[in-house]
C-alpha cells in the first residue's frame, strides 16, 4: 500500500473475522479482512448489501451488534490494539480518536435534547473544558459544518433541522473531540442528490483541513470515485478487490468490480442494455466453496471451486481472484465466451 | 413533444392539495389557518404509445403523488387525465372502469412492502387474473401464472413459495410479473429499483427494456436517480415543488438543459469518471410546499433570479422539441449550453 509506506498507518486491519452464532450454526460475516488506512485518507468501501461493509465499520468503532462479534484478527489504532479493550476504554478511544456518522441523522440524535447540548455532552467528555468553552467550541463546530444561523440553532432541537441540516449537525458531532478516523456508514444514502453533494464536499474539506482520514462505507460507487482515494470491494464478506480508486473505477482486475463497475448506468454512453451480472450474492448460509464469486463468474476453472483466493496483486490493484495468479483458474468448466 | 390526438395518456392542469391543518378546534382556539401542501400544482404531461416518460426530482416535489393520481389511487383536486381517450374522472359505469383498470398497473418501490408476505407468490400473481375474469380454468390459470414467471426470469415452481424466501431483485420480478398479469398497456413505476443493489438494479432495468419492447408497454417511470432515467426514458419530466419546470427528449436534456434547477440536479451527479469537473454543490434545500414562494418557486436558490421572478409565476414555453419554465431563458439571459461527460470506456 503505497500511501502507507513511508510512515505508520493510523490504522491497521488484520484478518479480521465478525461471527453470529445462530440457531443454525455459526454465520461468518467477515472472513479474514485486512486492509491499512493512512493517515488523512479517504478508503472507500463498497459492496452489496450484505456483503459485511457495515459490520467491517462497526467492528472498528466497536459497536458490533450482539450477538454479532469478533471472532478472529487484530485492529490497531495508531499502533495500539483496539479490538480486544474493556466496553469503558472503547468507549474512551470512540468519539475522542474514532468518530462515527451513520446513515439515517434522525436516529443517530437524541430527539429530547436541543443539538447545542447534545454537542456539549460530547466535547466535555472527551476534552477538559468548562461549560462557556464547550459551548463556545459547539458554535464553531456548527459554523465549521455550514450551518447558518449557528448562535440561535444551538438551541434548537433536532426536528426542527431538515435531513442535510441534521446530517451536517451529526458531523458536528464525530468532529467534536477532532479524532484521527471517522467510520461514516453510508452519510449520504438518505439525502437528496443535491443535499449529498454538500455533504460530500464538507467531508473532503474537513478532512483536508484537519487530516481526519476516513472510512466511507456506501454502496454509491459515485460516492466513492468522487471522495476516495482507495476503494475496497467487498463481496459475501471477503474483499474482493483493494486499490487506488482511479484503477479499480477504470481498469477493475475482478471479475465482479468489472461487473459492478459495467452495471452502473452512465451518463457518457446510452447502451441499450446495461451490463449485467446474472444471480445474487449468495447468503452467508449459502458461500459456495472456493471462490464465493464462482456462481457467477463467467470466467471460472476447475480451481476456483476448490481453492479460495486471497488477495494478489493484479496491475495496479490487488485482487482475488485466480485469474492473476501464475497458476490460473485450472481447468475450464463452461465453453463459454471469454469477452476479456 | 409528439404530434397530439396520439397521445396514449394526457394530464392537463392536474392540481392535488392535501389539507394537513390542525383540527377544526385546535385551529379555532389557536387562531391558525388551515394548511394546504401543493403537492402537485398544475402540470401538463402527454405520453406517447410505447415510449418511456421519466419524472425526475428531489423527494417532496410531488412525483409519486403524480404517479398515483393517474392510476386513481387519490382523486386529483383539479384538472384531467386521460388514458387512450378516456377521461379517468367522468363518472363511467363499473364494467368500464375495471377494464381501463385493467390496462394500467402500478410497480411500487419497496419489494419488501408491496408483496403480502402471506400469500403465495402463485397467489399473488393470480389476483389480477382472477380479479379481472381473465382465466379459463384452474389449468388456464396455472399456465398464465408460469409463463408471467417465466416471463420475468423466475421459475414456474417458484409460485409454491412465499415472498419471504427470495431477495430483493427477485421480489421486484414477482411485483413485475404480478403487473403484467392483467395484461396491461400502461405500467407507471415509482422508484422500481432505488431499493435495490446496483448490479441487480441493472437486471431489473434491463428485464423493464425487453418486456417494453416485447409487448409494447407505455412507461411513466418515477425516480431520483438521473443516470438511470437517461438510461432508461424516451422524454424527461424535471419537477420541483409540484410543478414541472422542464419537459425535453432525454438526450436534448442531459446535453442542454435549460431551465437552472436541471443545471443544478445535473451538477450533483456524483462523477465516475472523474473528469476533473467540479460539482457545483448549489446551496439551500427545497422549501416547504406549504408555502411555497411566489412567483417561480425556485427563484430562492437561483442565481440568475430578478425581480420578475419573484413576483410572476413562469408558463412552460416550448423550445427545442421540449418547454421550459423560466423567465431568464425565456428573455434569454440565461445563455444555453452543451454539456459533454467522458466516455465510459
Amino acid at each position: 500500500m503505497a500511501a502507507a509506506s513511508n510512515n505508520q498507518p493510523l490504522l491497521e486491519v488484520r484478518n479480521l473475522r465478525v461471527e453470529f452464532p445462530t440457531r443454525r450454526g455459526t454465520l461468518l460475516a467477515v472472513d479474514d479482512v485486512s486492509f491499512d488506512i493512512a493517515p488523512g485518507e479517504v478508503l472507500g468501501v463498497v459492496g452489496e448489501s450484505g456483503a459485511g461493509k457495515s459490520l467491517t465499520g462497526n467492528a472498528i468503532i466497536g459497536l458490533l451488534e450482539p450477538p454479532g462479534r469478533v471472532a478472529g484478527g487484530e485492529i490497531r489504532l495508531e499502533g495500539r490494539r483496539i479490538d480486544n479493550l474493556p466496553y469503558e476504554e472503547m468507549r474512551k478511544i470512540r468519539g475522542a480518536r474514532i468518530g462515527a456518522i451513520f446513515q439515517d441523522p434522525l436516529t443517530s440524535l437524541n430527539p429530547l435534547y436541543s443539538v447545542g447540548r447534545q454537542l456539549i455532552e460530547t466535547i466535555q467528555t472527551h476534552m477538559p473544558l468548562s461549560a462557556s468553552q464547550a459551548k463556545a467550541r459547539a458554535i464553531e463546530l456548527l459554523k465549521e459544518v455550514g450551518i447558518p444561523g449557528a448562535e440561535m440553532r444551538i438551541d434548537h432541537y433536532p426536528h426542527q433541522f431538515s435531513g442535510g441540516m441534521r446530517q451536517r449537525v451529526v458531523i458536528a458531532l464525530a468532529l467534536c473531540a477532532g479524532p484521527r478516523l471517522i467510520v461514516a456508514d453510508e452519510p449520504t444514502t438518505a439525502l437528496d442528490v443535491s443535499i449529498q453533494a454538500q455533504i460530500i464536499a464538507l467531508l473532503k474539506r474537513l478532512c483536508r483541513e484537519h487530516g481526519t482520514a476516513v472510512m466511507l462505507v456506501t454502496h454509491d460507487m459515485g460516492v466513492i470515485a468522487e471522495t476516495a482515494d482507495r476503494v475496497a470491494v467487498m463481496y459475501a464478506g471477503r474483499v474482493a478487490e483493494i486499490g487506488p480508486v482511479r484503477e479499480v473505477v477504470k481498469h477493475a482486475k475482478h471479475p465482479y468490480t468489472k461487473g459492478l463497475m459495467g452495471s452502473i448506468p452512465s451518463l457518457g454512453v446510452r447502451t441499450d442494455r446495461l451490463t449485467q451480472i446474472d444471480g445474487a450474492m449468495p447468503r452467508l448460509t449459502e458461500i459456495p466453496p472456493g471462490c464465493a464469486f464462482n456462481p457467477r463468474c463467467t470466467f471460472k476453472g476447475q480451481r476456483c471451486l476448490v481453492e479460495r483466493p486471497n488477495l494478489m496483486p493484479a496491475g495496479a490493484t490487488r485482487a482475488a481472484c485466480w485469474l492473476h495468479d501464475s497458476g490460473g483458474v485450472g481447468a475450464p468448466i463452461l465453453k463459454e465466451t471469454v469477452d476479456a | 413533444m409528439p404530434d397530439g390526438g396520439a397521445d396514449f395518456v394526457r394530464i392537463e392542469g392536474l392540481k392535488r392539495h392535501f389539507d394537513v391543518s390542525a383540527p377544526w378546534l385546535v385551529r379555532k382556539l389557536e387562531g391558525r389557518p388551515r394548511q394546504i401542501v401543493q403537492a402537485v400544482d398544475g402540470i401538463d404531461i402527454e405520453i406517447a404509445k410505447g415510449e418511456t416518460f421519466s419524472l425526475v426530482g428531489e423527494s417532496g416535489c410531488g412525483k409519486s403523488t403524480v404517479a398515483r393520481l393517474v392510476v386513481g389511487l387519490y382523486p386529483p383536486t383539479a384538472g384531467r387525465i386521460q388514458i387512450d381517450g378516456n377521461d379517468m374522472a367522468a363518472r363511467h359505469s363499473r364494467s368500464d372502469m375495471a377494464a381501463l383498470r385493467r390496462r394500467m398497473q402500478m410497480i411500487f418501490q419497496d419489494p419488501f412492502a408491496s408483496l403480502n408476505p402471506r400469500w403465495r407468490v402463485f397467489d399473488i400473481i393470480a389476483e389480477p387474473i382472477r380479479a379481472f375474469g381473465l382465466s379459463s380454468g384452474k389449468a388456464d390459470l396455472e399456465a398464465r401464472v408460469g409463463a408471467l414467471l417465466r416471463q420475468v426470469k423466475l421459475n414456474p415452481a417458484d409460485g409454491r413459495k412465499y415472498p419471504h424466501e427470495f431477495s430483493g431483485g427477485q421480489r421486484q420480478r414477482i411485483s413485475i410479473a404480478r403487473a403484467l398479469a392483467s395484461e396491461p398497456e400502461f405500467l407507471v413505476c415509482d422508484e422500481p429499483t432505488s431499493a435495490l443493489d446496483v448490479s441487480v438494479q441493472a437486471q431489473i432495468l434491463n428485464l423493464m427494456v425487453d418486456l417494453q419492447r416485447r409487448l409494447q408497454l407505455t412507461y411513466l417511470f418515477i425516480s431520483h436517480n438521473l443516470a438511470v432515467v437517461y438510461h432508461i426514458s424516451t422524454r424527461v419530466g424535471v419537477m420541483y415543488l409540484g410543478r414541472l419546470v422542464e419537459v425535453a427528449p432525454t438526450d436534448t436534456l442531459f446535453r442542454r438543459p435549460k431551465h437552472p434547477y436541471t443545471r443544478m440536479l445535473l451538477d450533483t451527479i456524483p462523477d465516475l469518471e472523474m473528469t476533473g469537473r467540479q460539482r457545483s454543490p448549489v446551496g439551500g434545500e427545497v422549501p416547504s410546499p406549504i408555502n411555497p414562494p411566489s412567483g417561480c418557486t425556485f427563484h430562492p436558490r437561483c442565481p440568475f433570479a430578478n425581480d420578475r421572478c419573484k413576483a410572476e409565476r413562469p408558463k412552460a414555453l416550448p423550445i427545442e422539441g421540449g418547454t421550459v419554465a423560466c423567465h431568464a431563458i425565456e428573455e434569454g439571459r440565461l445563455p444555453i449550453e452543451d454539456r459533454t461527460y467522458a466516455l465510459n470506456t
